[in-house]
């Protein structure tokens, strides 16, 4: 064992009398390649990044250091390593010094391994013989007021890169071809755009919708800022290009159930939920002809059973058969199984189309697609939870998407707002803005929910619009008017007579007699108390992640923010994609977006995940296991640890040994990290690569 | 206990996908966390071999640090599982050779938890300062 400077310090208990220093249980893998590492000349560029790395790192002192270390034939640094003159420097020193390996020691390799592997590979080494030193995001920049620590990190840093590089090898990406086919998870307005950019780029796309229709939240909104365009009227050719659409495989009251492979081939199977009716095409299946739901309603006159349309957040009646609304897509009804009493009545309705079936059960589709997109939107958050403000408890409190739905010609009211209490019109309606949103109380979400001021805003000008002497009056902490034309449209509601009052309202009280409402909060302008009597209370209630997002964003591997939206790969530079390679984010799933946002981002969804397709063919990172076959003991141990079954046991003369199947090694390196005799290399994260690191670490450093 | 100019060797070993994209959004919040931790990535925690980790701490370090990502949230479905059960193991190994098993630490830093990824490793600078040089360094030579 190496020198060490340790103090003296007395052995915690006398019981280790074992020499463990002797035993040293370096895990024995060896390469398939005998000559690893003879021979080795490692290059190592150190990067200022402007003041970035070198306010805080000493670089010539780290570059001195360097040029100590075994195996280091050259060292230089540079302002910006990833600049051209930067990348030029690599590629000349790789011919001038004949490297072997490069370290650049900067950024992260999140950031800027592909690049410097470019380089790498531009100089004529393969781009695998390339390590990264991270001395900004896990040096610089978190130690910027200790140059000391920052820098002994920084040399610790390289000494274990260059430990690495040394023992690095030569790989070759895996090329996989790519199936021509997209998927796309939920059809709200995002899901619905990716769908048919993608279709209309020619690939075959299946969408899968959770609830009976597509459209998602944009179809229960009545007008949408800052145009104030009708929400339907925009939507619904949409809505039915999508249905038209041949390149779309519309999968309504369906669910993703399970998701195997990779980028190029996911086997995805998706679960049709007992809708108990049957469209045309499945009643031709079963040999019904000319039969099948037609939309005709015939079922929903005679269902006795009567439950609350969710679609119009329960204001308003459905059957156990039912439809959300009348424009849906497709024009199918669905049998709410939970409520149904099987009287048979609708089928004796339907006759001769032969459409319903009370028995019908779950069906699972199974499909292969290339890419997929993540379009799940959002919900509302529970306001209830913020007991001060009253919802459920007091009749005439209400929320934002209530008040689509109750403003809305189509709504449960025909488009007259009126007072859930008594049916009256109202005469003062309060809003109030960042209800749960920008609340760091704890009850309710710390983000903003970006929608909200601008709807409200909407709703402010549908009022006095509509009702005539109605004032609306709007509690805010800022305006958040942001878009193009929003400001403007705040102007305008202004001088329309929206009075607005600045202060978080801290609760509200209902007079039992009148069901009106008092609303208590502290006007921050005027610096006063106010308590305002209102005949009913709007919430710009927060957004939250829907339902099922938890769930299926795990079948697809990706990540959430700490507040649930689903992460994206980069916040600036690849906000659609994530770090599932071939599985993309489009809408508010990955954070509140207006309309216009969320088409922007459904747009760059389609197009990136268009792009492997297009080209036929992706490359894996080749960091795959392989069986090291004179160790392999063929205990199998290691089949079963393997997430994703990619490792079987054959005969090979004789005797077991375990296989790999590189196609469905994602290099997790988990029976790596098991196998007892060490049998499994794991490329670029080899057993010896990894140990010449901890050693480096610890034993090749400044005694 | 160790004096003023002791500084542990501590080892972090972390997975690409969550602790090292999580230490990495320390570094752009420009979150600061005392230097003593010296990192090596690899693709999942399921990769650690409880023999790095012995390696280690015969190599002379001071303390351990494995970080994964959340169960349920690993890029690989559960190698975070197997690498927990593997620590644990591990802990109970460390307990019998006379090494404080607080010396190893399995934590779990997702890739948006910045603020907990310096949290953490100021807890194990913090932890393993105030166990003292690893006596293994000792026997060690
Ligand atoms: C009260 C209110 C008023 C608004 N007014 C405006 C306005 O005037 N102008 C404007 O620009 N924006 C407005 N918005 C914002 C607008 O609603 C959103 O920008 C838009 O709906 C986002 O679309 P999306 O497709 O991302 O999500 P959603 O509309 O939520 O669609 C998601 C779809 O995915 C489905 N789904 C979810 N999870 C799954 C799953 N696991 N599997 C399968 N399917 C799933 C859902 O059923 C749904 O159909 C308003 C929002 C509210 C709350
Ligand atoms: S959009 Fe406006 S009301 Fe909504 S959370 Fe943000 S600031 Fe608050
Ligand atoms: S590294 Fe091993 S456990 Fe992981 S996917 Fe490949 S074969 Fe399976
Ligand atoms: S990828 Fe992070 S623990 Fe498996």
């Amino acid at each position: 064992m190496a020198e060490k400077k340790t103090r003296k310090e007395p052995a915690a208990k006398k019981d280790t009398k074992k020499p463990v220093s002797k035993a040293t249980p370096a895990p024995a893998a060896t390469s398939p390649d005998k000559e690893l590492g003879k021979g080795a000349r490692i290059g190592v560029y150190i990067c200022h990044c402007g003041t970035n790395i070198a306010g805080s790192v000493d670089i010539l002192a780290v570059q001195e250091y360097a040029k100590t270390l075994p195996n280091v034939a050259h060292v230089d640094n540079y302002q910006y390593m990833c600049s051209t003159p930067g990348q030029k420097k690599i590629e000349e020193g790789i011919k001038e010094h004949k490297l072997t390996g490069i370290v650049v020691a900067a950024c992260s390799p999140r950031l800027h391994e592909p690049t410097f592997r470019t380089a790498t590979k531009t100089g004529g080494l393969n781009p695998f013989r390339f390590e990264m030193a991270n001395i900004r995001e896990q040096g610089s920049w978190v130690h910027m007021h200790d140059r000391e620590g920052a820098t002994a990190k920084a040399k610790d840093a390289i000494r274990i890169a260059v430990a690495k590089a040394a023992l690095l090898q030569d790989l070759v990406p895996k090329s996989v071809p790519v199936t021509k086919a997209a998927l796309v998870v939920g059809a709200g307005v995002a899901g619905m755009q990716a769908a048919l950019d993608l279709a209309n780029a020619g690939i075959k796309t299946y969408l899968v919708e959770k609830s009976p229709t597509i459209g998602g939240r944009m179809s229960q909104l009545d007008k949408t800022f800052p145009t104030l365009d009708c929400s339907q009227c925009i939507l619904t050719p949409k809505m039915v290009d999508v249905g038209r659409n041949p390149n779309i495989e519309l999968m309504t009251y369906s669910e993703i159930e399970e998701v195997e492979g990779y980028i190029g081939n996911f086997d995805v199977t998706i679960r049709k939920k007992a809708r108990g009716v049957l469209t045309p095409a499945e009643a031709e299946a079963r040999g019904i002809v000319g039969g099948g739901c037609n939309g005709c309603g015939d079922c929903d006159t005679v269902c006795p059973v009567i439950k609350p349309n969710p679609f119009e957040m329960g204001m308003k009646p459905r059957k156990a058969i039912y439809i959300y609304h009348p424009q849906v897509v497709p024009l199918i009804y669905t049998v709410d199984f939970d409520s149904c009493v099987k009287c048979g009545l609708c089928v004796e309705a339907c006759g001769e189309k032969k459409a319903i079936d009370l028995e019908m059960k779950d069906e699972f589709v199974k499909v292969k697609v290339g890419t997929a997109i993540l379009a799940l939107g959002y919900d509302i958050f529970p306001i209830e939870k913020k007991d001060e403000w009253g919802y459920q408890k007091f009749e005439n409190v209400v929320t934002s998407l209530e008040f689509e739905r109750l403003i809305c010609a189509s709504g449960p009211t025909g488009g007259h707002l009126v007072r859930p209490s008594d049916g009256k019109t109202p005469k003062k309606v309060a809003f109030l803005l960042c209800a749960g949103s920008r609340d760091n109380t704890g009850v309710g979400k710390p983000y903003c929910s970006r929608f909200c001021c601008m709807y409200s805003l909407k709703h402010a000008h549908q009022i006095i619009e509509k009702i005539p002497g109605c004032q609306p009056y709007i509690f805010y902490m800022d305006i958040r008017s942001f878009g193009k034309m929003y400001e403007e449209f705040y102007y305008r509601i202004q001088d329309e007579g929206a009075k607005f009052i600045r202060g978080r309202v801290s609760n509200i009280l209902e007079d039992p007699e009148t069901k009106n409402l008092y609303v208590m909060a502290d006007d921050t302008l005027l610096d006063r108390p106010m308590k305002l009597e209102v005949d009913m209370v709007v919430l710009a209630a927060a957004v939250q992640p829907s339902a099922d997002t938890d769930r299926t964003r795990k079948l697809f591997g990706v990540s959430c923010s700490l507040d649930g939206w689903l992460l994206e790969a980069h916040p600036k530079l690849n906000p659609c994609g994530t770090t599932t390679a071939g599985v993309f984010l489009a809408g508010v799933c990955q954070g509140p977006k207006d309309i216009p946002d969320t088409v922007a981002s459904a747009e760059g969804a389609a197009s990136a995940a268009s792009i492997p397709i297009h080209m036929g063919e992706v490359e894996l990172e080749p960091y795959f296991a392989q069986c090291i076959e004179e160790k392999c003991a063929g205990c199998g141990m290691c089949v079963n640890l393997c997430p994703y079954q990619a490792l079987s046991l054959v005969e090979k003369e004789g005797r077991k040994v375990m296989q790999v199947t590189e196609a469905k090694c994602k290099g997790c390196g988990t029976c790596g990290g098991f196998c007892p005799g060490g049998a499994i290399w794991m490329q670029h994260f080899a057993t010896p690569q990894i140990v010449a690191q901890i050693d480096a670490f610890l034993l090749g450093g400044e005694q | 206990m160790a004096d003023q100019e002791w500084k542990p060797k501590i080892l972090g070993i972390i997975c690409n996908w969550c602790s090292y994209a999580g230490a990495d959004l320390a570094g752009s919040a420009r979150t600061q966390y005392p230097p003593d931790i010296r990192i090596i990535r690899v693709m999942c925690t399921g990769r650690i071999d409880p023999l790095f980790i012995l390696k280690a701490f015969v190599d002379g370090a001071d303390g351990v640090l494995v970080s994964g990502c959340h169960f349920g949230d690993c890029h690989y479905l559960e190698g975070n599982y197997k690498a927990a059960k593997r620590m644990f193991i591990l802990k109970s190994l460390l307990r019998n050779i006379g090494l404080e098993d607080k010396r190893l630490r399995m934590t779990f830093v997702s890739a948006s938890e910045g603020a907990k990824w310096a949290v953490v490793v100021k807890d194990v600078v913090d932890t393993v300062t105030s166990l003292g040089p690893s006596p293994l360094k000792e026997i060690g030579r």
